[in-house]
């Protein structure tokens, strides 16, 4: 019931926001959030829950994700109320309704433990984040739209091509278990006919990497964050992309449970390698904040996948990172918002002197720039190292090295634009841009994401550690 | 019943070269109705007892597939007043050779996976070659609407792939429909944008304005 309560809610409230007065839509909007991130904390105190026959089941690898996606939905909602009183996107109705629509699908995703509604789940979601980055009615929103689409819609159908090939890689019969139930693959994993299940991960893998944006296969993202409302943004870098990335880790699991390690797992660090590369070079001499946030989800979503293909404690560490990023994703897009809103552009070159300006929002983005690189003491510090003491465990310390070059790259490419815009001279900035100043209303959000990252840094909960545990034993890793 | 499947497979194959080949617009959208209707009736050639739920999947492909989306694909060229002509980035002869080769490589690859046991072996190098062509036609044709057919023969192509599943899990065909949406919305986007005049003339091709 309660798993039910968690997809069906936000639906409900996303059909609601369409007839209810236009007033009390912020209310809606941020009820529904409370009331999810409210269920979600009792998935904590009673774990375990299942529904529709086991279809819809909850684990500790959901349940951390679902977590993420709930707290980050959250903010995000709070910050879209005071968001709409600055600056209203096209068609307020819309806007709430795809953003409530948004988190039902991420909640399908993500407590979904068979692969076709998985997939009913991620294409919801692909389809119902378009309307909110077509955000203004120009030529750019345009283009970006449609380059999502069509590269997400290919994706998506190759991840359903990938759906059909594992349910012909399991047996027929008692053998196979149920088709495509996860805890069935998982449980017979050892009777999937292995040409069919590496031919089933190479398309998920494509599909669910076009979702994650992995390189080569990223292209979407710089233009879709760099065109979508900075929210927007936050809540694809930090919650969809998650969600891809728990798809991506269970198929991964049941390979790595049938013992195709020998090709998963190169396949799995050679992307994320490929990503951390990419990231590097076109974080160096980015103009653009948004799309600079753009190539630093893709080195993030590099590090996820490159942990989950080391093993060991990287898996562990894979799915901390999933968690700190997608926070400090938030964060960042939430400050970078606060920018643009006052600056009226996203060109780093016409934005300086924010500790001046905004003073609040300017240190947030200090403390995302540090949290983002993962350097101590935040939450990405202690991720990204337990992902490395993973990448030397398994022995690979070559990889390990070129990881070290390229987050060092990637450190120095972010720290100089950020840099330069918050601490910069203000008359150097070139074709300044003035109106009004900070919000009070709007630098909540990203306080409070930045003192959970923070937190994370400093203090692992005991509940969300044995969950990592457990959530690392999953994905055929281990505890540090 | 089964030659009957294996004749609709092979004049499946054949629209999709009819889409490679042909310079018209209105011939490729003909060809993908037809290949629609072909689809529509796998379901019940494929299959020795029809029980109701094959019946329902069978007309609701043919409704969607064989006239929906070719209807609002003709709308479309009506409203937004698209030129009838096709100019591929790379030659009719080209695209027909490259299609030719998908079809090698689609029965040489079948010929190696392990088949579950299926009425017809056609249906799995049928599939790969339909996506194959689909994704081909996605690529090299630089017009919105021409993109949109590629798409729809890469959908229809994983729709047969999902028809070997058929009897297993009828709930996975039924949920590879789903992909046609993606097909309306585009159709639909095209002729918003259109009617927004955004653009002067819909040639994804000049969606060019955000690079690095």
């Amino acid at each position: 019931m309660l798993l039910l309560t968690l997809v069906l809610a936000p639906v409900v409230a996303a059909a609601l926001a369409y007839v209810i007065a236009a007033r009390l839509r912020a209310v809606l909007l941020l009820g529904t959030a409370a009331l999810h991130t409210a269920l979600v904390s009792l998935l904590w105190i009673a774990p375990g829950d299942r529904a529709l026959g086991g279809w819809l089941a909850e684990d500790p690898l959901g349940r951390i994700i679902l977590t993420l996606v709930s707290v980050l939905f959250l903010a995000i909602a709070h910050y879209a109320i005071g968001y709409r009183r600055e600056e209203d996107p096209r068609g307020g109705r819309a806007f709430v309704s795809c953003l409530l629509g948004f988190l039902g699908a991420a909640s399908l995703v993500v407590l979904s433990h068979h692969f076709a509604l998985m997939w009913i789940g991620m294409e919801t979601m692909t389809l119902v984040v378009s309307p909110l980055i077509f955000h203004h009615d120009d030529r750019r929103s345009l283009e970006a739209v449609w380059k999502y689409l069509m590269l997400s819609s290919v994706g998506i159908a190759f991840a359903l091509l990938g759906v059909f090939l594992l349910a012909t890689a399991q047996p027929h019969g008692v053998a196979g278990g149920r088709p495509l139930v996860f805890d069935d693959l998982m449980a017979n994993a050892a009777a999937l006919d292995p040409v069919w299940l590496r031919a089933a991960f190479v398309f998920l893998l494509i599909g669910f990497g076009t979702k994650m944006g992995l390189a080569p296969l990223h292209s979407w993202k710089p233009d879709t964050y760099g065109e979508a409302p900075s929210l927007v943004g936050g809540l694809m870098a930090g919650a969809l992309t998650s969600c891809a990335f728990l798809g991506l880790a269970r198929v991964s699991a049941i390979c790595f449970a049938a013992g195709a390690d020998d090709f998963v797992r190169p396949a799995l660090i050679a992307f994320g390698l490929a990503s951390l590369v990419i990231a590097a070079a076109f974080i160096i001499g980015q103009g653009d904040i948004k799309r600079l946030l753009a190539y630093s989800s893709v080195e993030h979503m590099g590090l996820l996948v490159i942990g989950l293909g080391v093993g060991g404690v990287g898996a562990y560490g894979s799915v901390l990172h999933a968690l700190n990023n997608g926070l400090a994703k938030g964060l960042m897009f939430l400050a970078v918002g606060n920018v643009v809103l006052v600056t009226g552009t996203s060109v780093a070159d016409r934005i300086r002197g924010l500790h001046q300006r905004l003073p609040i929002s300017g240190t947030l983005l200090i403390v995302g720039l540090f949290a983002l690189t993962g350097s101590p003491p935040f939450g990405l510090f202690i991720s990204e190292f337990t992902i490395l003491r993973g990448i030397l465990g398994a022995s690979h310390p070559w990889i390990g090295a070129i990881v070290i070059a390229l987050l060092a790259i990637i450190f120095v490419g972010l720290a100089a634009m950020i840099l330069e815009m918050v601490y910069g001279n203000r008359e150097a900035a070139a074709g300044r841009s003035e109106h009004g100043e900070e919000r009070k209303w709007l630098v909540v959000a990203p306080l409070a994401l930045a003192a959970i990252v923070l937190l994370l840094g400093v203090y692992i909960p005991r509940p969300l550690s044995m969950a990592l545990a457990a959530a690392a034993a999953t994905l055929g890793g281990a505890a540090p | 019943m089964t030659p009957l499947a294996e004749l609709v497979l092979l004049a499946i194959v054949f629209t999709d070269f009819a889409v490679l080949g042909t310079s018209r617009l209105s011939s490729c959208i003909r060809a993908i109705a037809l290949q629609g209707l072909l689809l529509g009736s796998l379901p019940l050639l494929l299959h020795a007892e029809l029980n109701p739920r094959l019946v329902v999947l069978a007309v609701s492909t043919v409704l969607i597939k064989g006239f929906a989306l070719p209807a609002s694909l003709r709308w479309a060229i009506r409203e937004a007043a698209v030129r009838r002509e096709v100019e591929p980035l790379i030659g009719y002869l080209a695209s027909i050779l490259l299609g030719a080769a998908a079809l090698a490589v689609a029965f040489s690859v079948a010929g190696v996976l392990p088949l579950p046991s299926l009425p017809t072996d056609l249906l799995v190098p049928v599939s790969l070659v339909t996506v194959m062509i689909g994704l081909l036609v996605l690529i090299t044709r630089a017009k919105a609407l021409l993109q949109v057919v590629g798409y729809l023969m890469l959908e229809n192509g994983i729709y047969l792939f999902g028809l070997t599943q058929a009897e297993r899990a009828p709930f996975l065909v039924e949920v590879g429909v789903l992909l046609d949406v993606f097909a309306g919305v585009f159709i639909m986007g095209i002729v918003v944008f259109h009617i927004n005049r955004e653009f002067d003339s819909i040639s994804a091709d000049r969606l060019r304005e955000l690079r690095d």
